[in-house]
């Protein structure tokens, strides 16, 4: 018998293509353009976002029978909150120079509408094990969309990727940059961010014709 | 199990509990770590101190590297030879003076008070570096560095850091090439105090020219940029008395 079935399977592997959060449903856009100038930063974000999405979704399930419907949005807000100041201070303690990269991100991920979007219209109705599976699929299909943003702002936009020059050095013209080759200044901003999510959408819908709506 | 959700005493005594059980989790949780984290800090301030006067690790192009911090408490000692607080016109020998806050000794000369102002004195083969510390605001949240300057009011390395700066764009003042160009620097046009400004089209991206107290800006951070310039301007201007009594020219 497998690990997993084919019902649970799909939890995880749904959100990385026919329902991405990002490229179908359109959540958590705020992120994926203030962050994703560099590799790294996305990386980083892409990692705290699967750990609380995937503890917040199991804490949710938990209390799922025992939150009043009328506060639920605040119990929501605090669990995502309360697990986020965990995971700073943890990390100030033990890896100080991680939490010093992190901390511009501990805001975002407590505004990141993709965690309440999968508490309210997941963990609350599921149980534990599978509000586990769909909190990790969904911030990894985040993650994913985050990554390729990163991967072409990055390598684009200053010609480097974690940091490293991978096209020689602009300021002393060596590598590509001694063929006339310039870096695009434009895909540091974050409007840049908005055309490579535009065009990895349209890469994902004209790949599969079903995602595309009807109007 | 028959819970109604719905009534209003739950709601108010789920809400209550929560909270009380959310604070205790976090309060315990900060108690427990709060001595590591200062240690760290307190081990981060050292490594910068100890960076802007060029004791560090860096060893290919473009790393910023620190000294360990198993060894930094000790390479402080060796290389920090005097710290000074001062006070007005008074001035103290103090071991813990890199633990002053200066952002809040700013806000207390703002308000009209005298600020304690702490200042470093390294040593390093037979080089004496006066370490000042700094702090300003960038684009969205605050940005702070070291710098250590000579007798003759010539950089000779600085340190940035930043609180919430944009990732590959104001967060770049922390990387190698941007604190590098400072090196070499006066802080000085003439007799007076001008610092060293962060500019832009100032025709000198490889920043040959060391006379023109400034240095190329980052493509995209012209407010941290800013930010930087204002900071090292403040600082200047609050050490300037410190400065003359160890200016030789």
């Amino acid at each position: 018998m497998a690990i997993l079935s084919k019902k649970d399977t799909n939890l995880i592997l749904d959100p990385l293509a026919d329902n991405n959060p990002i490229t179908i449903q359109v959540l958590g856009i705020c992120s994926a353009l203030a962050i994703t100038a560099e590799l790294q930063a996305s990386v980083v974000m892409a990692l705290s976002v699967i750990f609380v999405l995937g503890v917040g979704n199991v804490v949710i399930s938990l209390m799922r029978n025992i939150i009043p419907s009328k506060i639920r949005i605040i119990v929501q807000l605090v669990v995502i909150a309360t697990l986020v100041i965990i995971v700073d201070q943890v990390l100030k303690a033990f890896a100080y120079e991680l939490s010093k990269t992190l901390s511009v991100f501990v805001g975002l991920i407590i505004t990141n509408c993709i965690i309440m979007g999968r508490f309210e219209a997941f963990a609350l109705g599921n149980n534990v094990w599978r509000s586990f599976l769909d909190g990790i699929g969904n911030a990894l299909g985040y993650g994913v969309i985050l990554i390729a943003v990163g991967f072409f702002r990055e390598l684009l936009g200053s010609g480097t990727l974690f940091g490293i020059k991978v096209f020689g050095d602009p300021v002393t013209k060596t590598g590509l940059y001694a063929t006339g080759y310039e870096n695009n200044g434009f895909m540091i901003i974050p409007p840049a961010a908005l055309i490579v999510v535009g065009i990895i959408i349209w890469i994902q819908r004209s790949k599969n014709r079903a995602l595309i709506e009807e109007n | 199990m028959a819970l109604n959700t719905e009534k209003n005493v739950y709601t108010v005594l789920f809400a209550a509990l929560m909270v009380i059980a959310v604070g205790s989790v976090l309060a315990f949780v900060a108690s427990g770590l709060s001595e590591k984290i200062r240690e760290n800090e307190r081990f981060e301030k050292q490594q910068n101190i100890l960076y802007a006067m060029g004791v560090n690790e860096n060893a290919n192009e473009g790393s910023v590297n620190f000294v360990p911090t198993t060894e930094v408490e000790a390479e402080f000692q060796k290389y920090i030879t005097e710290q000074w607080i001062i006070n007005g016109e008074q001035r103290t020998q103090n071991q813990e003076a890199y633990l002053i806050d200066l952002k809040k000794e700013i806000a207390a000369a703002k308000k009209g008070q005298v600020p304690r102002l702490p200042v470093f004195i390294g040593e390093k083969d037979g080089q004496k570096y006066h370490i000042l510390p700094m702090y300003g605001k960038g684009l969205w949240d605050a940005i702070w560095g070291f710098i250590s300057v000579d007798e003759n009011m010539v950089v000779q390395g600085v340190y940035f850091d930043h609180k919430a700066e944009t990732p590959g764009l104001g967060a770049n003042i922390k990387q190698r090439y941007f604190m590098d160009d400072f090196i070499g620097e006066s802080l000085m046009d003439g007799s007076r105090y001008t610092g060293v400004s962060v500019a832009k089209g100032n025709n000198d991206p490889l920043n040959q020219r060391k006379e023109d107290n400034a240095v190329d800006a980052l493509a995209g951070a012209t407010i941290t940029g800013n930010g930087v310039s204002a900071m090292i301007r403040e600082s200047v201007n609050l050490y300037k008395d410190y400065l003359e009594t160890i200016r030789e020219n």
